[in-house]
């Protein structure tokens, strides 16, 4: 690795410190009851509400649609989550360090699997909420209908208009994954015959 | 045709070409004007209103709130009267706000809301209000618009004057319409001008809560004494307050106190009276009084009696008060934004009297005296005079300001508010109001920075102005743009109740503050119930209480066994929800009070005592989701000492 591959990776893996101060994603449902919008943020190790009492209130709304309640602390990925970034800090600053052209892939690697597999997690999450529907109390029942919340993007549900989008803390992984790889990019090319 | 005869039938055709187009011009001209006036005082749909008005709801006892310039009610907010519609003085954490030394009483008269003010502009955070009848004052929490605080006045009879504040809040004052016996006493009528006696009392605010206390009163002549208005910025320090019956009938007043050609503007020195108390020279005296504070986190009123109250005697005390010589019976008087006016309507007169503060300064150290009244000195009138508004329309009351020099006047028998020149004296405008008006409130007009737009009149006749409602027919508010040099009718709106006087203020000082939940983990009621799981009934000889909750779209408990005849049930509805505009209602069959309401994080108890036996529903009456309908629950009401056990 180069020089400055080094310090691109350095930073890239202290960007990730960001997710620890901000949410990865923001999922905003808008509504005529709700002119002011609800909202959610996941966390890296919880999920709550835009205002104080967003979370509680989207609960109340989603009852009645038979979905099940978030309880942040019933899942378990936002308990493995802290964990694995803190590792991918702290190895991304020590090949930085160290230099190591082959950990430096190896970590790369690691790092896509666990954005893709995250990425994928929270697909399933959202396809369970949106699906697994508890049609013996649900007051509203509408054939053929799910709520599942779109990944990126908006999708109007009913009365409700959702939309998902990664937030500030997300946009630091990204840009955190992006910089490893253009430190990856630049020690490769640093090999090559000029 | 002769030529004589067609200059005639060239004259006729002229006159009625002239007719014709007069006629023409009359249809016309208020079809333009109100087109004109239509835009000025049209809000669209989701924008708001630049201000807010508070409307004294007069024999409803309510304040009103709307928004200017549209004229639209927002809320009626239960003060003096009790109000059905949410419980207010029938709920059990509600009713002792009603509570007197006469008891509860369900209703008083409310004449004049009065904003709480910093460095003499409102400020937004409270509203002050006047029971006429029962002596008291109440402050609204401008953040929660619900009635905060209610004081007794004691040793009062028709609480008028009142409650008019100083620059800073420090005091809100009262002043007795009627006066009485002092302590009150069976005396004979006729002895009124041996044994009646007003007050003039101030009631301290505390500048952190709002919280009231009377700090003291001053014994003053048995007049009646009127309207008030405290000084500012110069005169800050200083209350006038006007008074009539300076003759001291007892009996046809219409006639026997209308009779001297001047009453009285009663000037008080407030800073000299704080003094004398520090001095000792209050006089600790009976006067009975509740106070009525609603406590935030229990959401309950508490009542706490006092007995005594300190009395200032103007004979002990020089320099306290000094009477102003004022023509016919003066009604309202009002302080010029910078302080330095004062300006007394008399409601008999053709004319306004505007005294000098300054003048009144030297007249006082000049000792310009004509005599003594009661053992308090009355000021020589040429001394203290700045000016007489002449021609001002008869039965002139109250004076508001714009902040530009100019003062606005209600002509009560000519109907019609006066603009005039602040200085000069000059009328330099008129419109009619329709009909007969009483107070009129320009957003801080009575402050030291109006913000001269718009003026409400706050007519006493309505007569035509609306589709007939039969005998009974609502009180008329009109908005009049004062912004240009001419003013502009622009609306015409009902109104609840009477309003005397109105307050307004810009809706950016309120609006932002605004509570839109009670926080649940600050609900401290006793009987609260935090979360379904601690719902539940409970048995205490024959006092059954029901912990209840509510939350969309269920009570918990909904069914509820083992109530008897002749048992008091207590319905302590907590509303679960924390989003804004859920409240949940709360109604019973055969409940002989009234339903609840319960705002978002609150607790309310409806006391019921079921007379019947029988299975009797409860429900919710504030529709609050697409299964409202289906809020409802059961009560089983058993014979009296039957076995069945306390279930839900």
């Amino acid at each position: 690795m180069n020089k400055n591959s080094r310090w691109i990776l350095a930073a890239g893996a202290l960007l990730l410190v960001g997710t620890f101060l901000f949410p990865l994603w923001s999922i905003t449902v808008e509504a005529p009851q709700y002119p002011e919008g609800l909202g959610i943020y996941i966390h890296i190790n919880t999920v709550d509400g835009h205002a104080k009492n967003d979370l509680k209130n989207l609960n109340i709304v989603n009852h009645y649609i038979g979905m099940q309640e978030i309880v942040p602390e019933s899942i378990p990925e936002l308990k493995y989550m802290p964990p694995i970034v803190v590792f991918l800090i702290v190895s991304g600053l020590l090949v930085a360090w160290k230099g190591g052209k082959k950990t430096l892939y190896a970590w790369l690697a690691f790092f896509s699997l666990v954005a893709v597999i995250g990425l994928i997690d929270f697909y399933l999450w959202n396809y369970d909420f949106g699906h697994n529907l508890d049609t013996e109390h649900a007051a509203i029942q509408i054939e053929g209908m799910t709520y599942q919340p779109p990944l990126f993007g908006t999708k109007t549900m009913l009365n409700f208009v959702t939309t998902s989008l990664p937030a500030l803390g997300g946009i630091f992984a990204f840009l955190s994954i992006f910089m490893g790889f253009l430190s990856a990019f630049l020690s490769w090319r640093g090999k090559q015959p000029v | 045709m002769n030529k004589t005869m067609m200059r005639v039938v060239g004259v006729i055709l002229v006159i009625a070409t002239f007719l014709l187009i007069s006629e023409c011009a009359k249809k016309d001209k208020p079809i333009l004007g109100s087109s004109d006036a239509a835009s000025a005082v049209y809000v669209a749909p989701g924008d708001y209103d630049e201000f807010y008005s508070f409307m004294s709801g007069g024999f409803s006892g309510q304040v009103s709130v709307y928004g200017l310039p549209s004229g639209r009610l927002f809320k009626q907010i239960p003060v003096f009267s009790v109000f059905p519609e949410n419980g207010y003085g029938f709920t059990e954490e509600t009713k002792s706000m009603l509570q007197t030394t006469f008891g509860q009483i369900p209703w008083d008269d409310a004449h004049h809301p009065e904003l709480s003010q910093t460095d003499g502009v409102p400020d937004g955070r409270w509203l002050f209000i006047n029971a006429n009848n029962t002596p008291r004052v109440a402050r609204i929490d401008l953040k929660t618009f619900e009635t905060a605080e209610i004081i007794e006045i004691p040793n009062s009879g028709g609480n008028h004057g009142s409650p008019f504040i100083t620059q800073n809040t420090e005091y809100v004052v009262a002043s007795t319409r009627f006066s009485v016996p002092i302590p009150q006493r069976d005396v004979s009528i006729d002895t009124y001008k041996e044994n009646f006696n007003g007050t003039l009392t101030f009631i301290k605010v505390n500048p952190d809560d709002g919280a009231m206390n009377i700090k003291f009163q001053i014994l003053v002549p048995g007049y009646d004494y009127d309207l008030a208005h405290a000084g500012k910025g110069p005169s800050h320090g200083w209350a006038f307050f006007t008074c009539y019956n300076t003759e001291q009938a007892n009996t046809l007043l219409e006639v026997n106190a209308s009779k001297n050609d001047k009453d009285f503007i009663a000037a008080v020195n407030w800073k000299l009276a704080e003094k004398y108390l520090a001095e000792g020279k209050g006089k600790t005296s009976p006067g009975e009084h509740y106070n009525n504070r609603m406590d935030h986190s229990t959401h309950s009123s508490v009542s706490k009696l006092t007995k005594t109250v300190l009395v200032l005697d103007p004979a002990d005390c020089p320099g306290l008060i000094y009477y102003m010589p004022t023509p016919k019976s003066p009604h309202g008087v009002d302080i010029d934004p910078s302080g330095e006016y004062i300006v007394g309507g008399g409601k008999l007169a053709a004319v306004v009297s505007v005294h000098s503060f300054s003048k009144m300064l030297k007249a006082i150290e000049e000792k310009k005296f004509i005599g003594d009244a009661g053992g308090i000195p009355v000021l020589d009138y040429d001394a203290t005079i700045a000016g007489e508004v002449t021609n001002v329309g008869l039965g002139p009351l109250h004076t508001e300001f714009d902040g530009n020099g100019y003062a606005y006047t209600s002509a009560f028998i000519t109907s019609e508010v006066v603009k005039w020149k602040l200085g000069t004296w000059e009328i330099v405008d008129r419109i009619p109001s329709y009909y007969s008006i009483g107070h009129l409130m320009i957003p801080g007009g009575d402050s030291r920075k109006p913000w001269g737009k718009y003026l409400v009149a706050l007519n006493k006749m309505t007569k035509d102005r609306y589709l007939s409602t039969g005998p009974e027919l609502a009180h008329a508010a009109q908005l009049i743009d004062i912004s240009g040099e001419k003013m502009k009718l622009l609306l015409d709106f009902p109104t609840i109740g009477e309003p005397h006087y109105a307050q307004g203020i810009p809706a950016d000082l309120i609006h932002p503050n605004t509570t839109k939940i009670y926080e649940l983990e600050h609900n401290m009621h006793p009987y609260r119930t935090l979360s379904e799981k601690e719902a539940r009934v409970e048995r205490k000889g024959n006092e059954v209480h029901v912990y209840m909750t509510t939350i969309r779209t269920h009570f918990k408990p909904d069914n509820i066994e083992g109530v008897q005849v002749g048992d008091v049930v207590y319905f302590h509805v907590t509303n679960l929800e924390q989003d804004w505009d859920i409240p949940h209602g709360f109604a019973m069959q055969g409940a002989i009070n009234s339903e609840l309401l319960v705002m978002p994080g609150a607790t309310n108890t409806l006391r019921w005592e079921p007379q019947r036996v029988g299975v009797f529903p409860f429900y919710c009456t504030d529709f609050c989701s697409a299964l409202h309908q289906e809020m409802q629950g059961y009560v089983r009401v058993s014979p009296k000492g039957s076995k069945v056990p306390i279930s839900f």
